[in-house]
Protein backbone atom coordinates (compact mmCIF):
# COMPACT_ATOMS: atom_id res chain seq x y z
CA UNK A 1 0.00 0.00 0.00
CA UNK A 2 0.95 3.54 -0.93
CA UNK A 3 0.32 6.73 0.88
CA UNK A 4 0.43 10.16 0.18
CA UNK A 5 -0.66 12.99 2.05
CA UNK A 6 -1.33 16.67 1.43
CA UNK A 7 -2.38 20.10 3.00
CA UNK A 8 -5.48 22.21 1.98
CA UNK A 9 -5.73 26.16 2.92
CA UNK A 10 -8.81 27.27 3.36
CA UNK A 11 -9.60 30.56 1.06
CA UNK A 12 -6.08 29.51 -0.87
CA UNK A 13 -8.29 29.29 -4.64
CA UNK A 14 -5.16 29.76 -6.71
CA UNK A 15 -3.42 25.95 -4.92
CA UNK A 16 -6.95 24.35 -5.07
CA UNK A 17 -6.46 21.41 -7.71
CA UNK A 18 -3.12 21.16 -6.28
CA UNK A 19 -3.58 17.58 -4.81
CA UNK A 20 -5.99 16.69 -7.74
CA UNK A 21 -3.07 17.34 -10.00
CA UNK A 22 -0.54 15.28 -8.19
CA UNK A 23 -2.60 11.88 -7.56
CA UNK A 24 -3.52 12.33 -11.43
CA UNK A 25 0.11 12.09 -11.93
CA UNK A 26 0.39 9.37 -9.61
CA UNK A 27 -2.15 7.51 -11.16
CA UNK A 28 -1.11 7.62 -14.48
CA UNK A 29 2.49 6.00 -13.15
CA UNK A 30 0.56 2.90 -11.76
CA UNK A 31 -0.97 2.41 -14.85
CA UNK A 32 -4.70 3.08 -13.63
CA UNK A 33 -7.28 3.17 -16.01
CA UNK A 34 -8.16 6.72 -17.27
CA UNK A 35 -11.66 6.43 -16.58
CA UNK A 36 -11.07 5.60 -13.30
CA UNK A 37 -8.41 8.07 -12.77
CA UNK A 38 -10.52 10.35 -14.53
CA UNK A 39 -13.56 9.67 -11.71
CA UNK A 40 -10.95 9.55 -8.47
CA UNK A 41 -9.26 13.26 -9.72
CA UNK A 42 -13.05 14.43 -10.72
CA UNK A 43 -14.01 13.51 -6.82
CA UNK A 44 -10.83 14.57 -5.17
CA UNK A 45 -11.15 18.20 -7.09
CA UNK A 46 -14.59 18.72 -5.79
CA UNK A 47 -13.85 17.53 -2.26
CA UNK A 48 -10.61 19.61 -2.10
CA UNK A 49 -12.23 22.98 -3.36
CA UNK A 50 -15.01 22.35 -0.90
CA UNK A 51 -12.39 22.21 1.80
CA UNK A 52 -10.96 25.86 0.27
CA UNK A 53 -14.23 27.29 -0.29
CA UNK A 54 -15.75 26.67 2.99
CA UNK A 55 -13.19 25.16 5.76
CA UNK A 56 -10.51 26.78 7.74
CA UNK A 57 -7.80 23.85 6.52
CA UNK A 58 -8.02 20.00 5.95
CA UNK A 59 -5.90 16.97 5.20
CA UNK A 60 -5.88 15.28 2.78
CA UNK A 61 -4.50 11.56 2.92
CA UNK A 62 -4.77 8.93 0.10
CA UNK A 63 -3.97 5.73 0.07
CA UNK A 64 -3.45 3.49 -2.46
CA UNK A 65 -3.18 -0.49 -3.21
CA UNK A 66 -3.97 -2.69 -5.79
CA UNK A 67 -7.48 -2.97 -5.44
CA UNK A 68 -8.78 0.47 -4.36
CA UNK A 69 -8.28 3.73 -3.53
CA UNK A 70 -9.18 5.73 -0.37
CA UNK A 71 -9.28 9.03 -0.07
CA UNK A 72 -9.66 10.72 3.47
CA UNK A 73 -10.56 14.56 3.82
CA UNK A 74 -10.59 15.84 6.98
CA UNK A 75 -11.39 19.89 7.21
CA UNK A 76 -11.59 22.11 10.33
CA UNK A 77 -14.19 24.20 9.75
CA UNK A 78 -17.84 25.31 9.92
CA UNK A 79 -18.99 21.64 9.36
CA UNK A 80 -22.73 20.57 7.75
CA UNK A 81 -25.86 21.25 8.59
CA UNK A 82 -27.70 19.06 7.14
CA UNK A 83 -25.68 15.71 4.81
CA UNK A 84 -29.06 15.16 3.29
CA UNK A 85 -29.99 18.42 1.83
CA UNK A 86 -26.21 19.14 1.05
CA UNK A 87 -26.46 16.11 -1.00
CA UNK A 88 -29.46 17.32 -3.08
CA UNK A 89 -28.39 17.94 -6.71
CA UNK A 90 -28.33 21.90 -6.98
CA UNK A 91 -28.07 22.66 -3.36
CA UNK A 92 -24.84 24.91 -2.29
CA UNK A 93 -23.89 26.97 0.17
CA UNK A 94 -21.09 28.70 -1.71
CA UNK A 95 -21.04 32.18 -1.28
CA UNK A 96 -21.60 34.66 -4.08
CA UNK A 97 -17.78 35.45 -4.62
CA UNK A 98 -16.82 32.04 -4.78
CA UNK A 99 -19.44 30.76 -7.34
CA UNK A 100 -18.82 33.85 -9.83
CA UNK A 101 -15.51 32.71 -9.75
CA UNK A 102 -16.94 29.05 -10.97
CA UNK A 103 -16.63 27.04 -8.10
CA UNK A 104 -18.89 25.18 -6.11
CA UNK A 105 -22.09 26.20 -8.54
CA UNK A 106 -24.17 23.31 -6.39
CA UNK A 107 -22.25 20.73 -7.46
CA UNK A 108 -20.01 19.95 -4.72
CA UNK A 109 -20.86 16.34 -3.05
CA UNK A 110 -23.24 15.15 -5.30
CA UNK A 111 -20.72 15.37 -8.04
CA UNK A 112 -18.52 13.87 -5.64
CA UNK A 113 -21.29 11.15 -4.71
CA UNK A 114 -21.61 10.56 -8.55
CA UNK A 115 -17.42 10.22 -9.24
CA UNK A 116 -16.69 7.86 -6.13
CA UNK A 117 -17.73 4.03 -5.81
CA UNK A 118 -18.58 4.67 -1.76
CA UNK A 119 -18.65 8.12 -0.01
CA UNK A 120 -18.71 8.50 3.97
CA UNK A 121 -19.78 11.68 5.59
CA UNK A 122 -19.59 12.44 9.11
CA UNK A 123 -19.56 16.25 10.07
CA UNK A 124 -19.91 18.08 13.36
CA UNK A 125 -21.06 21.65 13.02
CA UNK A 126 -18.15 24.02 14.51
CA UNK A 127 -15.38 21.72 14.81
CA UNK A 128 -15.35 20.13 10.78
CA UNK A 129 -15.96 17.72 8.29
CA UNK A 130 -14.68 14.18 7.20
CA UNK A 131 -15.10 12.96 3.78
CA UNK A 132 -14.13 9.42 2.79
CA UNK A 133 -14.14 8.27 -0.96
CA UNK A 134 -13.74 4.82 -2.23
CA UNK A 135 -12.86 3.93 -5.98
CA UNK A 136 -12.47 0.68 -7.15
CA UNK A 137 -9.67 0.23 -9.00
CA UNK A 138 -11.22 -3.23 -10.95
CA UNK A 139 -14.59 -2.29 -11.39
CA UNK A 140 -14.07 -0.75 -15.12
CA UNK A 141 -17.17 1.26 -15.63
CA UNK B 1 -4.71 -1.53 -32.90
CA UNK B 2 -2.29 0.52 -34.02
CA UNK B 3 1.68 -0.20 -33.90
CA UNK B 4 2.41 0.10 -31.09
CA UNK B 5 5.31 2.75 -31.22
CA UNK B 6 4.99 6.30 -33.38
CA UNK B 7 6.90 7.00 -36.50
CA UNK B 8 8.70 10.29 -35.52
CA UNK B 9 9.90 12.90 -38.39
CA UNK B 10 12.76 14.62 -35.89
CA UNK B 11 15.81 12.85 -35.71
CA UNK B 12 19.07 13.72 -33.90
CA UNK B 13 22.17 14.00 -35.96
CA UNK B 14 25.09 11.68 -34.43
CA UNK B 15 27.77 13.75 -35.79
CA UNK B 16 26.34 17.27 -34.97
CA UNK B 17 24.91 16.80 -31.71
CA UNK B 18 27.53 17.80 -28.95
CA UNK B 19 25.24 16.84 -26.15
CA UNK B 20 24.55 20.00 -24.71
CA UNK B 21 21.36 19.50 -22.84
CA UNK B 22 19.34 22.49 -24.31
CA UNK B 23 17.00 20.12 -26.09
CA UNK B 24 16.40 18.16 -23.27
CA UNK B 25 15.23 20.93 -21.09
CA UNK B 26 12.90 22.27 -23.95
CA UNK B 27 10.81 19.09 -24.16
CA UNK B 28 7.84 18.88 -23.00
CA UNK B 29 7.42 14.84 -22.50
CA UNK B 30 10.90 14.75 -21.02
CA UNK B 31 11.65 12.44 -24.08
CA UNK B 32 15.31 13.76 -24.42
CA UNK B 33 18.45 11.97 -22.62
CA UNK B 34 21.53 12.80 -23.33
CA UNK B 35 23.50 9.40 -23.61
CA UNK B 36 27.09 8.84 -25.21
CA UNK B 37 27.28 12.89 -25.06
CA UNK B 38 24.47 12.35 -27.75
CA UNK B 39 20.64 13.58 -27.28
CA UNK B 40 18.79 10.23 -27.33
CA UNK B 41 15.24 10.75 -27.77
CA UNK B 42 12.16 8.24 -26.33
CA UNK B 43 10.03 7.03 -29.45
CA UNK B 44 7.23 6.36 -26.90
CA UNK B 45 7.13 10.04 -25.16
CA UNK B 46 7.98 12.01 -28.37
CA UNK B 47 4.53 13.80 -29.67
CA UNK B 48 6.91 15.84 -32.57
CA UNK B 49 6.23 19.49 -31.27
CA UNK B 50 9.21 20.92 -32.04
CA UNK B 51 10.25 22.44 -29.60
CA UNK B 52 13.67 20.57 -29.22
CA UNK B 53 14.28 21.60 -32.85
CA UNK B 54 13.49 25.09 -32.01
CA UNK B 55 16.23 25.07 -29.54
CA UNK B 56 19.60 23.55 -31.41
CA UNK B 57 21.92 25.77 -31.05
CA UNK B 58 23.99 23.70 -34.13
CA UNK B 59 20.91 22.16 -35.99
CA UNK B 60 21.36 18.82 -34.43
CA UNK B 61 17.81 17.92 -34.75
CA UNK B 62 16.83 17.68 -38.34
CA UNK B 63 12.95 16.71 -40.04
CA UNK B 64 13.40 13.64 -42.02
CA UNK B 65 11.35 14.01 -45.06
CA UNK B 66 11.16 12.47 -48.48
CA UNK B 67 13.63 13.66 -51.08
CA UNK B 68 11.55 15.86 -53.65
CA UNK B 69 12.29 13.85 -56.83
CA UNK B 70 9.46 11.70 -55.30
CA UNK B 71 7.24 13.31 -56.79
CA UNK B 72 7.96 11.53 -60.26
CA UNK B 73 6.90 8.62 -59.29
CA UNK B 74 4.08 9.51 -60.69
CA UNK B 75 2.46 11.11 -63.88
CA UNK B 76 -0.04 13.42 -62.29
CA UNK B 77 1.36 15.44 -59.14
CA UNK B 78 -0.77 17.34 -56.86
CA UNK B 79 0.71 19.96 -54.54
CA UNK B 80 -1.76 20.08 -51.80
CA UNK B 81 -0.08 23.18 -49.57
CA UNK B 82 -1.41 25.43 -46.51
CA UNK B 83 -2.24 29.39 -46.85
CA UNK B 84 1.34 29.56 -44.47
CA UNK B 85 3.06 28.64 -47.57
CA UNK B 86 1.95 32.06 -49.56
CA UNK B 87 2.23 33.79 -46.16
CA UNK B 88 6.25 33.37 -46.56
CA UNK B 89 7.04 35.22 -49.44
CA UNK B 90 7.44 38.86 -49.48
CA UNK B 91 4.49 40.74 -50.37
CA UNK B 92 5.87 41.96 -53.70
CA UNK B 93 5.37 38.82 -54.77
CA UNK B 94 2.06 37.56 -56.18
CA UNK B 95 0.17 34.52 -55.75
CA UNK B 96 0.05 33.90 -59.28
CA UNK B 97 4.00 33.74 -59.16
CA UNK B 98 4.24 31.11 -56.69
CA UNK B 99 1.85 28.77 -58.47
CA UNK B 100 3.67 29.63 -61.82
CA UNK B 101 6.83 28.24 -60.17
CA UNK B 102 5.55 25.50 -58.71
CA UNK B 103 4.33 24.48 -61.77
CA UNK B 104 8.16 25.22 -63.39
CA UNK B 105 9.45 22.90 -61.23
CA UNK B 106 7.14 19.49 -61.74
CA UNK B 107 3.37 19.86 -60.00
CA UNK B 108 1.08 18.99 -62.49
CA UNK B 109 -2.10 20.16 -59.96
CA UNK B 110 -2.02 22.62 -57.28
CA UNK B 111 -4.65 23.14 -54.50
CA UNK B 112 -4.56 25.42 -51.28
CA UNK B 113 -5.38 23.01 -48.85
CA UNK B 114 -7.82 25.69 -46.57
CA UNK B 115 -10.18 25.40 -49.65
CA UNK B 116 -11.51 22.12 -47.86
CA UNK B 117 -12.54 24.29 -44.52
CA UNK B 118 -15.71 25.12 -45.94
CA UNK B 119 -17.25 21.91 -46.03
CA UNK B 120 -15.02 20.58 -42.47
CA UNK B 121 -16.58 23.78 -40.81
CA UNK B 122 -19.98 22.68 -41.64
CA UNK B 123 -19.39 19.36 -40.54
CA UNK B 124 -18.12 20.77 -36.89
CA UNK B 125 -21.22 22.99 -36.30
CA UNK B 126 -23.69 19.47 -36.90
CA UNK B 127 -21.15 17.85 -35.47
CA UNK B 128 -21.44 19.96 -32.29
CA UNK B 129 -24.81 19.11 -32.53
CA UNK B 130 -24.86 15.31 -31.30
CA UNK B 131 -25.87 15.65 -27.25
CA UNK B 132 -23.53 12.79 -26.88
CA UNK B 133 -20.33 14.63 -27.56
CA UNK B 134 -17.90 14.42 -24.58
CA UNK B 135 -17.28 18.15 -24.24
CA UNK B 136 -15.36 20.18 -24.89
CA UNK B 137 -14.61 19.05 -27.59
CA UNK B 138 -11.19 18.98 -28.65
CA UNK B 139 -9.75 19.91 -32.33
CA UNK B 140 -8.06 17.59 -34.38
CA UNK B 141 -6.00 19.55 -36.30
CA UNK B 142 -3.13 19.54 -34.85
CA UNK B 143 -1.25 15.95 -35.25
CA UNK B 144 1.29 17.17 -32.28
CA UNK B 145 -1.85 18.12 -29.95
CA UNK B 146 -3.35 14.77 -30.94
CA UNK B 147 -0.13 12.78 -29.79
CA UNK B 148 -0.18 14.78 -26.43
CA UNK B 149 -3.73 13.25 -25.54
CA UNK B 150 -2.83 10.23 -26.31
CA UNK B 151 0.36 10.14 -24.59
CA UNK B 152 0.00 12.75 -21.23
CA UNK B 153 -3.99 13.05 -21.41
CA UNK B 154 -5.55 9.86 -21.96
CA UNK B 155 -8.56 9.88 -20.27
CA UNK B 156 -9.06 12.97 -22.99
CA UNK B 157 -8.83 11.00 -26.24
CA UNK B 158 -13.14 10.84 -26.50
CA UNK B 159 -12.71 14.44 -26.28
CA UNK B 160 -11.46 14.95 -30.19
CA UNK B 161 -13.02 15.58 -32.50
CA UNK B 162 -13.53 12.38 -34.77
CA UNK B 163 -13.43 14.46 -38.03
CA UNK B 164 -10.14 14.95 -40.27
CA UNK B 165 -8.51 17.54 -41.17
CA UNK B 166 -8.58 20.02 -44.14
CA UNK B 167 -5.20 18.46 -45.58
CA UNK B 168 -6.61 15.17 -45.84
CA UNK B 169 -10.18 16.03 -47.22
CA UNK B 170 -8.77 18.61 -49.65
CA UNK B 171 -6.51 15.36 -50.63
CA UNK B 172 -9.42 13.10 -50.77
CA UNK B 173 -11.24 15.95 -52.84
CA UNK B 174 -8.74 16.14 -55.20
CA UNK B 175 -8.16 12.49 -56.21
CA UNK B 176 -11.54 11.94 -56.53
CA UNK B 177 -11.93 14.74 -58.75
CA UNK B 178 -8.74 13.26 -60.99
CA UNK B 179 -10.36 9.97 -61.07
CA UNK B 180 -13.56 11.65 -62.30
CA UNK B 181 -11.49 13.06 -64.97
CA UNK B 182 -10.22 9.80 -66.26
CA UNK B 183 -7.21 9.66 -64.62
CA UNK B 184 -5.94 6.30 -63.35
CA UNK B 185 -5.72 5.80 -59.76
CA UNK B 186 -1.74 4.73 -59.58
CA UNK B 187 -0.90 7.72 -61.82
CA UNK B 188 -1.80 10.30 -59.25
CA UNK B 189 0.64 11.28 -56.36
CA UNK B 190 -0.62 13.82 -53.90
CA UNK B 191 1.83 15.72 -51.76
CA UNK B 192 1.73 17.92 -48.73
CA UNK B 193 3.82 20.69 -48.55
CA UNK B 194 4.20 20.44 -44.72
CA UNK B 195 5.04 23.80 -42.04
CA UNK B 196 6.22 20.53 -39.51
CA UNK B 197 7.13 17.87 -38.68
CA UNK B 198 3.66 16.75 -36.65
CA UNK B 199 2.20 16.49 -40.37
CA UNK B 200 4.94 14.14 -41.62
CA UNK B 201 4.77 11.93 -38.54
CA UNK B 202 0.75 12.13 -39.10
CA UNK B 203 1.25 11.15 -42.82
CA UNK B 204 3.37 8.29 -42.13
CA UNK B 205 1.25 7.14 -39.29
CA UNK B 206 -1.82 8.36 -39.17
CA UNK B 207 -3.97 8.05 -35.81
CA UNK B 208 -7.81 7.38 -36.72
CA UNK B 209 -7.39 6.37 -40.51
CA UNK B 210 -5.99 2.88 -42.02
CA UNK B 211 -3.38 4.57 -44.35
CA UNK B 212 -3.13 8.08 -44.92
CA UNK B 213 -4.56 9.50 -48.52
CA UNK B 214 -1.87 11.47 -48.94
CA UNK B 215 1.13 10.02 -51.00
CA UNK B 216 4.29 12.36 -49.44
CA UNK B 217 5.07 14.95 -47.19
CA UNK B 218 7.21 18.02 -48.57
CA UNK B 219 9.45 19.77 -46.53
CA UNK B 220 7.90 23.74 -46.54
CA UNK B 221 11.03 25.49 -45.86
CA UNK B 222 13.51 23.23 -48.57
CA UNK B 223 10.25 23.90 -51.23
CA UNK B 224 10.69 27.55 -50.48
CA UNK B 225 14.03 28.37 -51.17
CA UNK B 226 13.71 26.69 -54.73
CA UNK B 227 10.33 28.38 -55.46
CA UNK B 228 12.34 31.68 -54.39
CA UNK B 229 15.41 31.41 -55.74
CA UNK B 230 13.27 30.67 -59.03
CA UNK B 231 11.30 33.56 -58.93
CA UNK B 232 14.22 35.80 -57.96
CA UNK B 233 15.60 34.55 -61.45
CA UNK B 234 12.64 34.16 -63.48
CA UNK B 235 13.14 35.94 -67.04
CA UNK B 236 9.82 34.20 -68.46
CA UNK B 237 6.32 35.12 -68.36
CA UNK B 238 4.43 33.47 -65.58
CA UNK B 239 2.40 30.68 -66.97
CA UNK B 240 -1.30 30.72 -65.95
CA UNK B 241 -2.86 30.01 -62.75
CA UNK B 242 -5.03 27.90 -61.41
CA UNK B 243 -5.50 29.86 -58.03
CA UNK B 244 -9.09 29.69 -56.63
CA UNK B 245 -9.37 32.16 -54.11
CA UNK B 246 -10.15 31.16 -50.28
CA UNK B 247 -12.95 32.54 -48.18
CA UNK B 248 -11.35 34.96 -45.54
CA UNK B 249 -12.17 32.16 -42.71
CA UNK B 250 -10.66 29.75 -44.58
CA UNK B 251 -7.21 31.84 -44.99
CA UNK B 252 -7.08 32.00 -41.25
CA UNK B 253 -7.94 28.60 -40.38
CA UNK B 254 -4.79 27.48 -39.30
CA UNK B 255 -3.76 30.79 -36.87
CA UNK B 256 -4.60 31.38 -33.55
CA UNK B 257 -8.69 31.77 -33.19
CA UNK B 258 -9.07 30.35 -36.94
CA UNK B 259 -10.78 27.47 -35.93
CA UNK B 260 -12.52 28.91 -32.86
CA UNK B 261 -14.48 31.62 -33.81
CA UNK B 262 -16.06 29.66 -36.52
CA UNK B 263 -17.79 26.73 -34.02
CA UNK B 264 -20.98 26.63 -31.80
CA UNK B 265 -21.18 28.22 -27.87
CA UNK B 266 -18.23 29.01 -26.12
CA UNK B 267 -14.66 28.37 -27.72
CA UNK B 268 -10.97 29.18 -26.37
CA UNK B 269 -8.20 28.70 -28.42
CA UNK B 270 -4.68 27.85 -27.21
CA UNK B 271 -1.57 27.99 -28.80
CA UNK B 272 1.91 26.79 -27.66
CA UNK B 273 2.55 23.38 -26.28
CA UNK B 274 2.96 24.21 -23.11
CA UNK B 275 0.21 26.10 -22.51
CA UNK B 276 -2.40 23.39 -24.16
CA UNK B 277 -0.67 21.00 -21.48
CA UNK B 278 -1.15 23.64 -18.84
CA UNK B 279 -4.86 24.17 -19.86
CA UNK B 280 -5.44 20.28 -20.60
CA UNK B 281 -4.43 19.51 -17.03
CA UNK B 282 -7.41 21.86 -15.68
CA UNK B 283 -9.98 20.17 -18.50
CA UNK B 284 -8.99 16.55 -17.60
CA UNK B 285 -9.17 17.64 -13.36
CA UNK B 286 -12.43 19.30 -14.48
CA UNK B 287 -11.53 22.43 -13.07
CA UNK B 288 -12.98 24.51 -16.10
CA UNK B 289 -16.51 23.98 -16.93
CA UNK B 290 -19.55 24.85 -19.70
CA UNK B 291 -16.22 24.90 -22.89
CA UNK B 292 -17.97 23.60 -25.92
CA UNK B 293 -14.77 23.47 -28.01
CA UNK B 294 -11.04 23.97 -27.90
CA UNK B 295 -8.73 24.98 -30.04
CA UNK B 296 -5.70 23.18 -29.63
CA UNK B 297 -2.13 24.25 -31.31
CA UNK B 298 1.01 23.11 -30.63
CA UNK B 299 2.93 26.07 -32.48
CA UNK B 300 2.18 29.78 -31.25
CA UNK B 301 0.35 31.81 -33.78
CA UNK B 302 -1.01 28.69 -34.84
CA UNK B 303 1.04 27.05 -38.16
CA UNK B 304 2.29 30.25 -38.45
CA UNK B 305 4.84 28.90 -36.25
CA UNK B 306 5.60 25.84 -37.60
CA UNK B 307 9.17 25.15 -37.23
CA UNK B 308 9.81 24.69 -41.24
CA UNK B 309 8.32 28.19 -41.76
CA UNK B 310 11.58 30.09 -43.06
CA UNK B 311 8.96 33.39 -42.11
CA UNK B 312 9.17 35.34 -38.78
CA UNK B 313 5.54 33.98 -37.56
CA UNK B 314 4.63 37.72 -36.89
CA UNK B 315 5.37 38.57 -40.41
CA UNK B 316 3.49 35.75 -41.60
CA UNK B 317 0.29 36.21 -39.92
CA UNK B 318 0.28 39.97 -40.91
CA UNK B 319 0.73 38.33 -44.57
CA UNK B 320 -2.49 36.70 -44.18
CA UNK B 321 -4.48 39.29 -42.51
CA UNK B 322 -3.58 41.40 -45.33
CA UNK B 323 -4.44 39.02 -48.13
CA UNK B 324 -7.64 38.51 -46.32
CA UNK B 325 -8.39 42.62 -46.61
CA UNK B 326 -7.18 42.62 -49.91
CA UNK B 327 -10.09 40.01 -50.85
CA UNK B 328 -12.75 42.01 -49.12
CA UNK B 329 -11.86 45.07 -50.79
CA UNK B 330 -11.77 42.93 -54.17
CA UNK B 331 -14.88 41.31 -53.12
CA UNK B 332 -14.51 39.29 -56.20
CA UNK B 333 -16.89 36.30 -57.63
CA UNK B 334 -14.55 33.24 -56.70
CA UNK B 335 -13.40 30.55 -59.55
CA UNK B 336 -15.09 27.87 -58.26
CA UNK B 337 -13.04 24.82 -57.24
CA UNK B 338 -15.27 22.24 -57.57
CA UNK B 339 -15.22 20.91 -53.96
CA UNK B 340 -18.82 21.65 -52.83
CA UNK B 341 -19.85 18.90 -55.32
CA UNK B 342 -18.20 16.51 -53.34
CA UNK B 343 -19.27 17.13 -50.14
CA UNK B 344 -21.26 14.24 -49.50
CA UNK B 345 -18.17 11.77 -50.94
CA UNK B 346 -15.83 13.85 -48.54
CA UNK B 347 -18.55 14.20 -45.48
CA UNK B 348 -17.91 10.08 -45.78
CA UNK B 349 -14.34 10.54 -46.13
CA UNK B 350 -13.52 12.93 -43.35
CA UNK B 351 -14.55 10.66 -40.49
CA UNK B 352 -12.15 9.39 -37.92
CA UNK B 353 -11.62 5.98 -35.84
CA UNK B 354 -11.87 5.78 -32.14
CA UNK B 355 -8.74 7.24 -31.17
CA UNK B 356 -6.60 4.89 -29.01
CA UNK B 357 -5.10 6.12 -25.83
CA UNK B 358 -1.22 5.48 -25.69
CA UNK B 359 -0.45 6.23 -21.99
CA UNK B 360 3.45 6.76 -21.61
CA UNK B 361 3.61 7.43 -18.47
CA UNK B 362 3.41 4.58 -16.32
CA UNK B 363 6.51 2.84 -14.46
CA UNK B 364 5.11 -0.57 -15.35
CA UNK B 365 1.99 -2.32 -17.21
CA UNK B 366 1.66 -4.41 -13.77
CA UNK B 367 -0.04 -2.27 -11.31
CA UNK B 368 1.51 -3.88 -8.24
CA UNK B 369 5.17 -3.92 -9.56
CA UNK B 370 4.40 0.19 -10.79
CA UNK B 371 3.54 0.43 -6.97
CA UNK B 372 6.67 -0.95 -6.06
CA UNK B 373 8.78 0.65 -8.26
CA UNK B 374 7.71 3.53 -7.50
CA UNK B 375 8.32 3.53 -3.94
CA UNK B 376 11.74 2.48 -4.61
CA UNK B 377 11.86 5.55 -6.67
CA UNK B 378 10.42 7.92 -4.24
CA UNK B 379 13.26 6.72 -2.41
CA UNK B 380 15.60 7.23 -4.80
CA UNK B 381 14.56 10.71 -5.31
CA UNK B 382 15.07 11.51 -1.64
CA UNK B 383 18.44 10.79 -1.89
CA UNK B 384 19.62 12.72 -4.75
CA UNK B 385 20.16 16.42 -4.18
CA UNK B 386 16.74 17.78 -5.98
CA UNK B 387 18.65 20.80 -7.63
CA UNK B 388 17.87 19.45 -11.38
CA UNK B 389 21.28 20.01 -12.53
CA UNK B 390 20.96 17.38 -15.36
CA UNK B 391 24.15 16.48 -15.33
CA UNK B 392 23.12 12.81 -15.02
CA UNK B 393 21.61 13.24 -18.77
CA UNK B 394 18.19 13.42 -17.22
CA UNK B 395 15.88 16.39 -17.23
CA UNK B 396 15.03 16.18 -13.77
CA UNK B 397 16.19 14.43 -10.21
CA UNK B 398 12.65 12.79 -10.52
CA UNK B 399 12.99 11.76 -14.09
CA UNK B 400 16.60 9.51 -12.95
CA UNK B 401 15.20 7.87 -10.22
CA UNK B 402 12.25 6.81 -12.31
CA UNK B 403 15.07 6.24 -15.30
CA UNK B 404 16.50 4.24 -12.51
CA UNK B 405 13.54 1.94 -11.20
CA UNK B 406 12.76 1.15 -15.07
CA UNK B 407 16.19 -0.18 -15.47
CA UNK B 408 17.54 2.52 -17.67
CA UNK B 409 20.42 4.37 -15.44
CA UNK B 410 22.14 3.32 -12.39
CA UNK B 411 22.81 5.84 -9.08
CA UNK B 412 25.97 6.68 -9.80
CA UNK B 413 24.81 8.48 -13.02
CA UNK B 414 24.61 11.19 -10.40
CA UNK B 415 27.27 13.20 -9.91
CA UNK B 416 27.04 14.19 -6.18
CA UNK B 417 26.49 10.38 -5.69
CA UNK B 418 29.54 9.68 -7.03
CA UNK B 419 31.25 12.21 -5.10
CA UNK B 420 29.42 10.20 -1.81
CA UNK B 421 30.67 7.62 -3.27
CA UNK B 422 34.51 8.30 -4.18
CA UNK B 423 34.77 9.76 -0.69
CA UNK B 424 33.30 6.76 0.84
CA UNK B 425 36.01 4.74 -1.47
CA UNK B 426 33.31 2.86 -3.26
CA UNK B 427 34.48 3.74 -6.42
CA UNK B 428 37.72 5.20 -7.53
CA UNK B 429 38.10 8.35 -9.69
CA UNK B 430 38.89 6.24 -12.88
CA UNK B 431 35.24 4.66 -12.53
CA UNK B 432 33.98 8.36 -11.52
CA UNK B 433 35.23 9.20 -15.25
CA UNK B 434 34.03 6.56 -17.01
CA UNK B 435 30.24 6.89 -15.91
CA UNK B 436 30.94 10.95 -17.01
CA UNK B 437 32.39 9.87 -20.43
CA UNK B 438 29.28 7.14 -20.77
CA UNK B 439 26.76 10.05 -20.20
CA UNK B 440 28.91 12.79 -21.89
CA UNK B 441 30.88 11.56 -24.39
CA UNK B 442 34.82 10.34 -24.13
CA UNK B 443 36.90 13.64 -23.89
CA UNK B 444 34.76 16.09 -22.49
CA UNK B 445 35.68 15.96 -18.93
CA UNK B 446 39.67 16.58 -18.63
CA UNK B 447 40.94 15.87 -15.33
CA UNK B 448 37.74 17.27 -13.49
CA UNK B 449 37.76 20.43 -16.18
CA UNK B 450 35.11 20.76 -18.79
CA UNK B 451 36.60 21.02 -22.67
CA UNK B 452 34.82 22.67 -25.01
CA UNK B 453 32.60 20.87 -27.18
CA UNK B 454 34.87 19.78 -30.10
S1 LIG C 1 9.63 16.80 -30.86
FE1 LIG C 1 8.81 17.59 -28.92
S2 LIG C 1 8.24 15.77 -27.79
FE2 LIG C 1 9.58 15.06 -29.43
S3 LIG C 1 11.64 15.01 -28.52
FE3 LIG C 1 11.40 17.02 -29.51
S4 LIG C 1 10.66 18.38 -27.88
FE4 LIG C 1 10.32 16.25 -27.16
S1 LIG D 1 0.28 24.08 -34.97
FE1 LIG D 1 0.33 23.61 -37.14
S2 LIG D 1 2.49 23.76 -37.70
FE2 LIG D 1 2.42 23.56 -35.46
S3 LIG D 1 2.65 21.37 -35.06
FE3 LIG D 1 0.44 21.82 -35.12
S4 LIG D 1 -0.14 21.43 -37.25
FE4 LIG D 1 2.09 21.58 -37.22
Amino acid sequence: MMQFEYKVEGGDFTNAGNASSEVKKILKKLNVSPKITRRVVVALYEAEVNIVAHAYRGDIIVEIDTEKIRIQLNDEGPGIDSIEQAMTEGFSTASEQVREMGFGAGMGLPNINRNADELNITSEIGKGTNLEIITYLNKEN
Amino acid sequence: MDQPFFFHALKVDDKACIGCSHCMNACPTEAIRIWNGKAVIDDNKCVDCGECFRVCQVNAIYVEDNDFEQIYRFKYRVALFPAVFVGQFPEEIKVSQIYSELHKIGFTHLFEVERAVEILNESIVDYQENKENELPIISSFCPAIIRLIQVKFPSLVDNILRLGTPSDIAAHFYKQKLIDEGIPVNEIGIFYITPCAAKIAAIKNPVGEEKSIVDGAINLNRLFNKVYRNIKQATEDVLISQATELFSYEVLWTLTKGESSRVKGRALAIDGINSVMEFLEKVENREVHNIDYLECRACKEGCAGGILNPQNRFLTVERLNKRVSLNLKKNKQFSSSGIVNYKEYLNEKMILDKLVPRSMMMLDSDMALAMKKMVKAQKIEAELPGIDCGACGAPSCKALSEDIVKGDATLSHCVFVQNVLMQNGEINMETAFAIIDKIWGEHKVVKGSIKSGK
